[in-house]
């Protein structure tokens, strides 16, 4: 759990600083002269790729098989459409559930409450963190296969089962997020006359940001991964042609369906990085 | 608030919400002493799961416009004792009243909007401007945007922070002396009659902690804040305290009173303790030179003759005789062996003069001055630089002993038993523990 921690906001630090000298202030989201250039540079080597593979496949001698299977308006777009719909739902799932339960989870009479309290919730932190935890120690096939046995094939079981397994990054981020906000600022807060609510909102989720945005895009990039198993249960997505490739022993299948999935992911994440750029707060 | 003994009362456990007639017990009897803005009624916390309490009946005044300092050992509750006043800890037990209105069970949101508040840590909100953290609490109280801009500029002037640079800035761009100047000026925003500071300047190096301290001070001189300073260092306390308590386990006042008055005359041995050696050398920063009796000295001018010199020296039975020119201003000392030797000038014999001090220059300079002259004398001048007469160490063990005195009969008036302080009081300072 605790590598966990670690590695979800730095996992999006190390995609634009790489090299650069460790800054506290910094943030991971491409502020600074080489965050700028790699979120630009970025969509450009993005739509290369694609051009580049489209050419390639639109160019390659084809046998039927190939033909029917990289058909783009009756599979790849398709595919290409459900992919990006399972991983957007699925990440707003996970944001729904894992931001609101970290808030909770880093409440102080959660956390040192009286010694009363403190016996019985106590207890609720490593109980919610251990099933989070399940959902991504698991294996991924074998989650789906759950969900499958439980909810039924189909692009809502998928969904269900991509959010649990993403839960973690979030709720970690969230709660880690929070606890690192100084106490000092939430003591002059506090002591100023906010009421807590209000700390919470204007000072401790706006300082959060940047964490739980991390921990955001943690989750849509494993989303976008995982979505290429959801074929499985009946999910569609890109692993249908990723899939035929294999069964069929089409090399350019596989290729193109795996290729598409990673440049979907790198777009995902890009735009992430987009977005946490534009909401991290100034100052910090 | 004359009374420097340790409380002895049982916790006020009547709750009394609207009955006021209690005050008048709690009023100062001294009539020259303002109004109290503060008033903590028998104040008690103890934290659930714990048969101890951290404050235990601790009534307290503090007269508007006071500054009260709260010093003690660490885990002595002095902390605690601060953030009960404005309920950042709810009290367990006892009454707070501002300015006559009971508190104790208000809003305490509310309440705090109008106490001033500086931590140590300072917590400025590292993602708004350092405008809209000055702000905060007028925006909450709901000012419109023209009123808080201008009171904004106008608290960062007042704490010397220049409002066209700094507005717009971001707390991580800030020196931490800067930092803790924003720091008060937020605590300041709504202009609240009650600010409590809670070691303001305890994370601050030593010389910008000095040069706030003294801005502090100028300040509450225009500003006339009832303020309740938390510190654990007695030099902090003594150099911005109106009164000292000293706070020992569970927050029990061990003495109240002024620096002055604690230095010249700890009551207990733990007060003597907490002070430290060097009492009466930092009681002499409480006196100056004009109150003093100074010390008949021979002086002369510079047209006098060697011989006559001598002869005055002689008859006064003092080794020194000091040398005036016309306009009376101090020029040489001169002894026998340098008056012997009257091949030279009167005025190229002797000493020159270095130490000199003016009337309203504290004992403490003094002293200092006395320490750098060659003849363990300070000579006190006016403005013009005329002589007006000259310290010597006998003039400040007077005025040493004299303080003591002031202190004792002032602790006889309130009728106290004496015998609680120690009968040599000196003995702190003196015997060096």
């Amino acid at each position: 759990m605790s590598t966990t921690v670690a590695e979800a906001p730095s996992s999006a630090a190390d995609i634009d600083l790489e090299g650069e000298p460790p800054e506290p202030s910094t943030s991971p989201a491409g502020s600074g002269p080489r965050g700028l250039v790699s979120l630009v540079v970025t969509p450009i080597v993005l739509i290369a790729s694609a051009v580049l593979l489209a050419t390639y496949v639109g160019g390659a001698d084809k046998d039927s098989a190939e033909t029917s299977a990289l058909d783009w308006d009756t599979k790849l777009f398709p595919q290409l459409k459900e992919h990006l719909t399972l991983t957007l739902w699925s990440t707003v799932l996970v944001i729904l559930i894992a931001i609101p339960l970290g808030i909770v989870l880093t409440r102080p009479i959660l956390r040192r409450g009286g010694p009363e309290s403190r016996k019985i919730l106590g207890l609720v932190n490593p109980v919610v963190l251990s099933f989070a935890n399940i959902g991504q120690a698991l294996p991924a096939y074998g989650l789906f296969i759950l969900f499958l046995g439980w909810l039924g094939q189909g692009e809502n079981t998928s969904i269900i089962a991509l959010a649990l397994f993403a839960l973690l990054p979030v709720l970690l981020n969230t709660m880690v997020g929070l606890d690192q906000v100084d106490e000092s600022v939430i003591e002059a807060g506090r002591g100023m006359g906010m009421s807590k609510l209000r700390v919470l909102t204007r000072i401790e989720l706006p300082l959060a940001v940047p964490v739980i945005l991390a921990g955001v895009r943690t989750a849509l990039v494993i989303n976008v991964g995982m979505a290429t198993l959801a074929f499985f249960i009946g999910g569609g997505g890109l692993g249908i042609t990723i899939n035929s490739g294999l069964k069929l022993s089409r090399d350019l299948i596989t290729v193109t369906g795996a290729t598409m999935a990673a440049l979907v992911a790198l777009t995902v994440d890009w735009i992430a990085a987009v977005v946490e750029r534009f909401l991290r707060p100034k100052g910090i | 608030m004359t009374d420097p003994m340790p409380h002895t009362g049982s916790p006020e456990t009547d709750d009394m919400l609207d009955d006021v007639s209690i005050e008048d017990d709690l009023r100062p009897t001294d009539p020259d002493t303002p109004e109290p803005m503060i008033q903590l009624d028998g104040v008690s916390k103890t934290y659930p799961g714990s048969d101890i309490p951290a404050v235990d009946a601790l009534t307290l005044d503090v007269p508007k416009g006071e500054i009260l300092i709260l010093v003690g050992p660490s885990g002595c509750g002095k902390s605690t004792t601060l953030r009960l006043i404005n309920r950042m800890i709810e009290p367990t037990g006892g009454r707070i009243i501002f300015d006559g209105r009971d508190v104790t069970r208000v809003n305490a949101d509310e309440l705090r909007r109008h106490i001033g508040y500086v931590i140590q840590q300072i917590g400025l909100f590292p993602h708004r401007t350092i405008a809209e953290n000055v702000g905060t609490v007028p925006k909450m109280l709901g000012w419109d945007k023209a009123k808080i801009s201008a009171r904004v500029d106008e608290l960062l002037e007042v704490t010397g922070l220049d409002p066209s640079i700094f507005r717009d800035r971001y707390p991580k761009e800030l020196s931490g002396g800067q930092a803790q100047r924003v720091g008060v000026a937020r605590a300041l925003g709504a202009d609240p009659p009650v600010l409590l500071m809670d070691e303001p300047f305890g994370a601050i190096d030593p010389i910008t902690r000095d040069r706030l301290q003294n801005e502090f001070l100028r300040l509450q001189d225009e500003l006339q804040k009832t303020i309740v300073f938390v510190t654990h260092d007695i030099d902090e306390a003594i150099k911005m305290g109106d009164r000292i308590a000293i706070l020992r386990d569970r927050s029990q006042v061990a003495q109240l009173d002024t620096p002055q008055r604690i230095l010249s005359l700890p009551i207990d041995d733990f007060v003597a303790d907490f002070i430290g050696s060097g009492a009466a050398l930092k009681g002499l920063n409480f006196e100056r030179v004009r109150d003093l009796d100074l010390a008949d000295y021979p002086v002369a001018r510079s047209d006098i003759g060697h011989a006559k010199a001598v002869e005055m020296l002689r008859e006064a039975h003092q080794r020194w005789l000091l040398l005036l020119d016309e306009q009376e201003r101090p020029l040489r000392w001169l002894n026998e062996p340098a008056l012997d030797r009257t091949d030279r000038p009167i005025t190229e014999t002797g000493l020159p003069v270095t130490a000199t001090v003016e009337p309203n220059a504290t004992l403490h300079d003094t002293l200092e001055a006395m320490l750098n002259s060659s003849t363990g004398c300070a000579i006190v001048t006016d403005e013009r630089g005329r002589y007006q007469g000259v310290v010597e160490i006998e003039v400040l063990n007077a005025a040493i002993t004299r303080m003591r005195h002031e202190a004792r009969d002032h602790y006889e008036e309130l009728g106290l038993d004496h015998s609680s302080a120690p009968p040599h009081v000196s003995a702190p300072s003196g015997n060096g523990r």
